[in-house]
């Protein structure tokens, strides 16, 4: 079914930062491929390097004190770690565009929404002043503001958080994007705004055949989303599959153990309630990775080879790949 | 200070709250501007069993943490009662204030600005006993030790500052804290919303593990409803300060009867409802509205798929139509059939 040629493609991302502790390996050998019109879900603890993959795909890790050592982000066959400065802006909020956790610090609190919006257009669409705000108006009724044409000269901070992560929604969409990067868009939400905003997602995903990233540490939101899942740790991709798949034949330790300890909401809860499952322990720190696989002190399958040695991604079924000596063709387990 | 009067059909209730209103008076910015009240709680009952988990869900700015804040009374207090064991705290004053307040304690949200960054983790635990002068300075420093030991850390990270520690330890820094003074009843401001769920699941199992060992009680706030349905034992559902339903854990997820209960229940991303599509479900639209001068009649009316003429004039009273499961809806009849029913599907 995917065998178009990807819209998105990152190989082998390496990106490090200097800090006072040493070097940080913040992502090592990332690699995804993204259709469009589909949904890529990253999940995994903070600091695992969600957001970072984010910013290397749109190029904004700040350098320095981070690099980018090695690695490709091709965008339709593009190159955009080898592109200019320039092209880049050009290439921010016309292909690719993002939506952050907290609307507040990317909406400008001086402009009227409307401005905010219709600057965009202009700058990247070259539309008069009377087009981009017909077309932010356009946009902002898109993402179901009721009485857009009046809202759009509202300012930020007159809206409720809802709205505004709305607004900054249209605001990504409005040059029509083929990629949409949304990093934990509903976290400052509650549920039934976050339901909301979901659905928005999915219906303009409907209309336009924009591809999305969705970055979360909710695998339920993930499980709601995406069509394909990527579990990171510590700056590596230690699993990744279809959701379905993923959800109901986790591989790998880390992934079964994310799954498991979350409480889950039934609806007939069991009177009785035994202990959550846990992941004993916390993420290591990334200055002192160490050769093995990140997750041996967490690990209760840990093996002396885990400790010495990274393990390699192993297919584990259709389309399926776990970074973990336990399935090792060669019989390491 | 006895529990003599503890009410009610033989439970035994640590904390029995009736008719609780904080109002919060609003500044006038101008002259032209009227300055408005915030009914951030108003006029809820409930009680507490001892040794249980009693939840407080809903959204952001339906009251929940003022509803706590004041049985700890650190808000002002509108009107209402508030009886600690057995103990009305409204009236009291002083000495006797700062002896009730030892029971109670709180756990915050946010691991990270709620431990103070000059202070080494052994003094932020043993603060408060020293504030309220439990044992002599030798008994504190071995109560501290011990506490350290029952929250999972290690006796010589007392040495250590909060920034040394990750999230999960700070909220356990937190944690031991509130145990210092061996309180009766623990309020939970979202004690796990910031943690990452690999910790959260660590932290909730301390802190039922703890129940157990102590015999404590918790008032739970939250708004994730896979961790209220874990840990609480009942559960006050509430909205724009009102309590508009309330049951057992079990009742409430089987039969929510209140719509926005059910809008609640069904906007929860879920990976075992994945292939159900939208079966079942509801979209409230609109957000949850101002709690400033709230409309008269139903306050869930102006987003309530169901609501009729009478939802918008005539306020719907709290009442009891199973056995502890307690709903104000016009629209449930005494059958228990809520409105959301011919559409609720699985619900
Ligand atoms: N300016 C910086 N200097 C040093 N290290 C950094 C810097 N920015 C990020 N990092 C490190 O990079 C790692 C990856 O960070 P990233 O923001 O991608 O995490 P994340 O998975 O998005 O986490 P979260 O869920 O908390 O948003 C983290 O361990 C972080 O400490
Ligand atoms: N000191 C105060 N002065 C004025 N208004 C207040 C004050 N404290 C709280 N409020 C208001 O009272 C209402 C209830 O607030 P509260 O913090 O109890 O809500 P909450 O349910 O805990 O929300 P959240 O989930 O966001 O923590 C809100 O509208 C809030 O703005
Ligand atoms: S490689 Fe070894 S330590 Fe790493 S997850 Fe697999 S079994 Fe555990
Ligand atoms: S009383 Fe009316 S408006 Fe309120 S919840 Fe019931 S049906 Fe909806
Ligand atoms: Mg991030
Ligand atoms: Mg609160």
């Amino acid at each position: 079914m995917d065998a178009a040629a990807p819209l998105l493609e990152v190989e082998d991302l390496e990106v490090e930062f200097r800090t006072r502790q040493g070097t940080a390996r913040v992502l090592d050998g990332v690699a995804l491929s993204l259709q469009p019109g589909r949904t890529l879900g990253i999940v995994g603890e903070s600091g695992c390097g969600k957001s970072m993959t984010a910013l290397s795909i749109m190029r904004l890790v700040p350098v320095p004190p981070g690099r980018i050592g090695a690695g490709a982000v091709r965008l339709k066959g593009e190159d955009l770690l080898q592109a200019s400065e320039k092209r880049m802006r050009e290439v921010r909020g016309k292909d690719i565009s993002m939506i952050f956790q907290e609307p507040m610090t990317s909406l400008n609190p001086v402009y009227s929404i409307g401005d905010q919006i219709a600057e965009t257009v202009r700058l990247h669409e070259g539309l008069s002043r009377r087009d981009s705000l017909d077309r932010a108006i356009e946009m902002l009724k898109a993402v179901h503001i009721p009485a857009a044409e009046r809202r759009v000269r509202e300012f930020p901070h007159q809206m409720s958080g809802g709205m505004r992560q709305r607004v900054m929604i249209a605001m990504a969409l409005a040059c029509r994007p083929s990629v949409l990067i949304a990093d934990e868009p509903t976290t400052a939400l509650d549920v039934t705004v976050q339901a909301q905003v979901f659905d928005l997602l999915k219906e303009l995903q409907e209309k336009t055949g924009t591809a999305i990233i969705l970055i979360s540490h909710d695998m339920g939101a993930i499980a709601e989303m995406a069509d394909r899942v990527m579990v990171m740790y510590a700056g590596r991709i230690v699993e990744e599959a279809a959701t379905d798949e993923i959800l109901e034949s986790p591989k790998h330790p880390y992934t079964r153990g994310l799954i498991a300890c979350v409480p889950h909401m039934e609806e007939e809860p069991p009177p009785e309630r035994g202990a959550l499952t846990e992941i004993p322990g916390v993420v290591p720190a990334l200055t002192d990775l160490g050769s093995g696989c990140s997750f041996a002190p967490r690990c209760d399958h840990a093996t002396d080879l885990c400790r010495s040695r990274a393990p390699g991604p192993f297919a584990v079924g259709a389309d399926h790949r776990a970074a973990c000596w336990l399935y090792d063709e060669a019989g390491a387990a | 200070m006895t529990g003599a009067e503890t009410q009610g059909g033989g439970a035994d209730y640590l904390l029995d709250v009736r008719d609780l209103k904080v109002h919060f008076r609003l500044p006038r910015r101008n002259v032209l501007t009227p300055g408005g009240t915030v009914h951030a709680v108003d006029g809820i009952s409930y009680r507490v069993r001892r040794g249980s988990t009693f939840g407080i869900v809903g959204e952001s700015g339906s009251g929940k943490t003022t509803a706590a804040l004041a049985a700890m009374r650190l808000v002002p207090v509108t009107g209402g009662s508030i009886r600690l064991d057995g103990v009305e705290m409204t009236v009291l004053g002083g000495d006797a204030l700062r002896e009730m307040r030892r029971k109670i304690q709180i756990v915050f949200q946010d691991p990270y600005s709620s431990l103070n960054p000059r202070m080494r983790a052994g003094a932020i635990v043993r603060e408060p006993m020293d504030l309220m002068d439990v044992g002599d300075p030798a008994e504190r420093d071995l109560r501290v030790a011990e506490l350290f030991d029952r929250v999972g850390l290690r006796p010589e990270q007392a040495a250590l500052f909060p920034h040394q520690f990750s999230g999960g330890q700070r909220q356990r820094i937190g944690v031991a804290r509130a145990l210092a003074t061996q309180p009766e009843l623990i309020v939970c401001d979202e004690p796990v919303s910031a943690l990452d769920v690999a910790i959260q699941a660590q932290i909730l199992n301390l802190l039922r593990e703890l129940q157990e060992g102590f015999g404590l009680t918790y008032l739970f706030i939250s708004h994730d409803l896979g961790v209220v349905q874990y840990i609480c034992d009942d559960i006050a559902v509430m909205y724009l300060g009102e309590i508009v339903e309330q049951s057992d854990r079990v009742s409430l997820f089987t039969l929510p009867l209140h719509p926005y209960t059910w809008a609640l229940i069904s906007a929860v991303p879920s990976a075992r409802r994945r292939t159900g599509g939208q079966d079942g479900r509801v979209r409230l639209q609109g957000d949850p509205p101002n709690p400033i001068d709230p409309p008269p009649g139903c306050r869930f009316a102006p987003r309530c798929p169901f609501a009729v003429d009478r939802c918008h004039r005539e306020k719907p009273a709290l009442r009891e139509v199973r056995a502890g499961h307690l709903v104000s809806c016009h629209l449930v009849g005494d059958d228990c059939v809520p409105p959301h029913a011919a559409v609720a599907g699985a619900c």
